[in-house]
């Protein structure tokens, strides 16, 4: 049914920190493993070992140059299915394979009943959902729903495998509609923010914004001499290693 | 957008079917063509087998094409669901209307009511049609009011050329017909020019810095981007058409299928003043010629229209990849 339910008794998602993001990758790749298997499965490949590779990932890094000059920065950003409140990917659905969750507001496509008309991809401002070019159906973030849940593994295994790899802890799944949960309160102090929210889809995901950075104005410039001399051929040891170089490489 | 062929093919010629149903429906209505079996089989014929095709067509853009029955189910939510549903519909008064036509009533009046249940039905279909893409917020270009208009008026406009042709090629009186082809084309151009210069000139209100949220910091650039290989969001969302060659192909659509049929109908229509004027009659084949010239050229032009319409719309999502404003 693609009609939203009226309310949802938790609101499941993600925060995610643009400060400690190194952009690493591992929450990509941590994904596409799990979810290869899980849920998702098959989560196919194209071309994999040809010209042009490419294949349905749940999970998308970008890095950003961001401002100019001496405040300039790079973001890594992660950007994979917020489980908006109000989904068009849901209520476009012409077949009822979209959904979302009363329960715990996580959005879902049934593999079962999804034809692969790719509107919901359409709908999406985000970019979540991608098309599964040999399994002929849509693929996006089920929020690891085969894990959080998963009373057969460890209880430290039952968040999302993203959050799971996470080297630099970048990355927090919990209940955003309770406003005393550790996410909630993470939000609230860092200022989380909503992607575009004027496009007015309610996203549950939350990005915390990149901590200024520190005032390096009164450090000293970079200097030259810093580097290491280049060799110097009046130098009796400079001579004796280009000649051990020599002799070592004939 | 990603211009496929299937989605192309689907829009235009299901779209001139239902215009040449919702030209045959009102002309049976008002008894304005003869209720010749062999007319009506041709004329639904042909209306009922674009409209065929087209579905087909769409349901090649599918992934589960054997699944497509299930689009029937979300009406409350989906303009596709609505479009699916609206087209079985159709066919049951279309069908009304081609066997009382072809084979003689069952009932008396069928021809009748069946046209007059067809036509809204056929303008439904069309409109929804035109809804799955005017109703998406994330595409600038069609989520404009200006798109189910233009959709309803070019159904009609190639239509009415193909029932001008028609009733020529059958030696019947086709002056009605041309008259409301020249209409629903006059109108079409002026609807698709307004549609141009709307896209060209509504302000881009979506950026990057918006799209990742980091505007507070300055400008945001792509630097590394996440994957090496264009993926499916990609090849889906991230067509671009050069302005160029968009400018070039507008300019031919807006000649091929406007300005020709509309020639061809004025040509065909003077042409006949004139020699009933001399009371002479003008050889069917000059008509037929001119009829058909005005088909083909609608054809073409249709189809580099509809081409347009999905490779000139942007996907906010482009935002992520390539930065900038959309």
């Amino acid at each position: 049914m693609t009609s939203l339910p009226d309310h949802t008794e938790k609101k499941l998602g993600l925060v995610i920190d643009l400060d400690t993001c190194v952009g690493c990758h591992a929450c990509a790749t941590s994904c596409k493993e799990w979810n290869a298997g899980g849920y998702s499965a098959p989560l196919t490949d194209q071309d994999a070992h040809g010209s042009d590779p490419h294949g349905a990932w749940l999970n998308r890094v970008h890095s950003y140059e961001v401002g100019a000059g001496p405040q300039s920065r790079t973001v890594h950003f992660p950007r994979s299915c917020l489980h908006c409140e109000t989904p068009a990917c849901v209520t476009v659905c012409p077949t009822g394979a979209s959904y979302k969750r009363a329960e715990d507001g996580i959005v879902l496509v049934n593999p079962d009943t999804c034809i692969g008309c790719k509107l919901c991809s359409w709908a999406c401002p985000y970019g979540a959902r991608e098309y599964d070019y040999d399994d002929g159906v849509m693929k996006k973030c089920t929020l690891c729903v085969d894990r959080i849940y998963n009373e057969t593994i460890e209880p430290v295994d039952r968040v999302p495998a993203c959050v799971r790899a996470c080297p630099t802890g970048a990355r927090h799944f919990g209940d955003l509609g309770d406003p005393d949960s550790a996410v909630s309160r993470l939000v609230k102090e860092r200022e989380g923010f909503d992607l575009l929210p004027e496009m007015g889809y309610g996203p549950v995901n939350k990005y915390l914004p990149p901590r200024p950075r520190r005032d390096e104005s009164s450090k000293p410039a970079w200097s030259a001499k810093e580097q290491p001399a280049a060799p110097d051929p009046s130098s009796l040891a400079d001579r004796l290693f280009a000649w051990a170089d020599k002799t070592l490489t004939r | 957008m990603h211009p496929a062929y299937s989605v192309i093919a689907f829009t235009t010629a299901s779209g001139a079917g239902y215009g040449l149903l919702i030209a045959l429906a009102v002309a049976a209505g008002f008894n304005l063509v003869p209720r010749t079996p062999t007319f009506g089989f041709v004329g639904l014929g042909l209306a009922l087998a674009l409209i065929t095709v087209g579905l087909l067509a769409s349901t090649a853009h599918l992934g589960r094409p054997e699944r497509a029955w299930r689009a029937l189910s979300q009406w409350r939510s989906s303009w596709l669901s609505r479009e699916g549903i609206a087209a079985l519909v159709t066919y049951l008064p279309a069908g009304a209307l081609g066997l009382g036509w072809v084979f003689g009533e069952a009932v008396p009046g069928q021809i009748v009511t069946a046209a007059w249940l067809s036509a809204p039905c056929a303008l439904a279909t069309i409109w929804c049609t035109a809804m799955i893409y005017g109703s998406l917020p994330t595409i600038r270009a069609w989520n404009q009011p200006l798109v189910a208009p233009v959709y309803l008026v070019l159904a009609l406009a190639t239509g009415s050329v193909l029932l001008t042709f028609l009733l020529t090629a059958f030696g019947y009186e086709a002056r009605w017909a041309a008259a409301a082809s020249l209409l629903a084309l006059a109108g079409g151009w002026i609807l698709k020019s307004r549609y141009w210069l709307v896209i060209d000139t509504a302000k881009k209100t979506y950026t990057a810095e918006a799209a990742t949220g980091l505007g507070r910091f300055g400008a945001v650039r792509p630097l590394d981007p996440p994957h090496t290989q264009p993926n499916f969001v990609m090849r889906e969302m991230g067509y671009q058409v050069a302005r160029r060659h968009a400018e070039k192909l507008r300019r031919l659509s807006a000649v091929t299928l406007f300005a020709v049929p509309i020639a061809a109908g004025i040509l065909l229509l003077l042409l006949q003043l004139l020699l009933q004027f001399l009371l002479l009659n003008l050889p069917n084949f000059i008509q037929i010629a001119l009829a058909a010239l005005a088909v083909l050229s609608a054809a073409v032009g249709v189809l580099i229209e509809r081409w347009l319409f999905f490779a000139e719309a942007e996907h906010v999502v482009v935002l992520y990849y390539r930065g900038g404003t959309v």
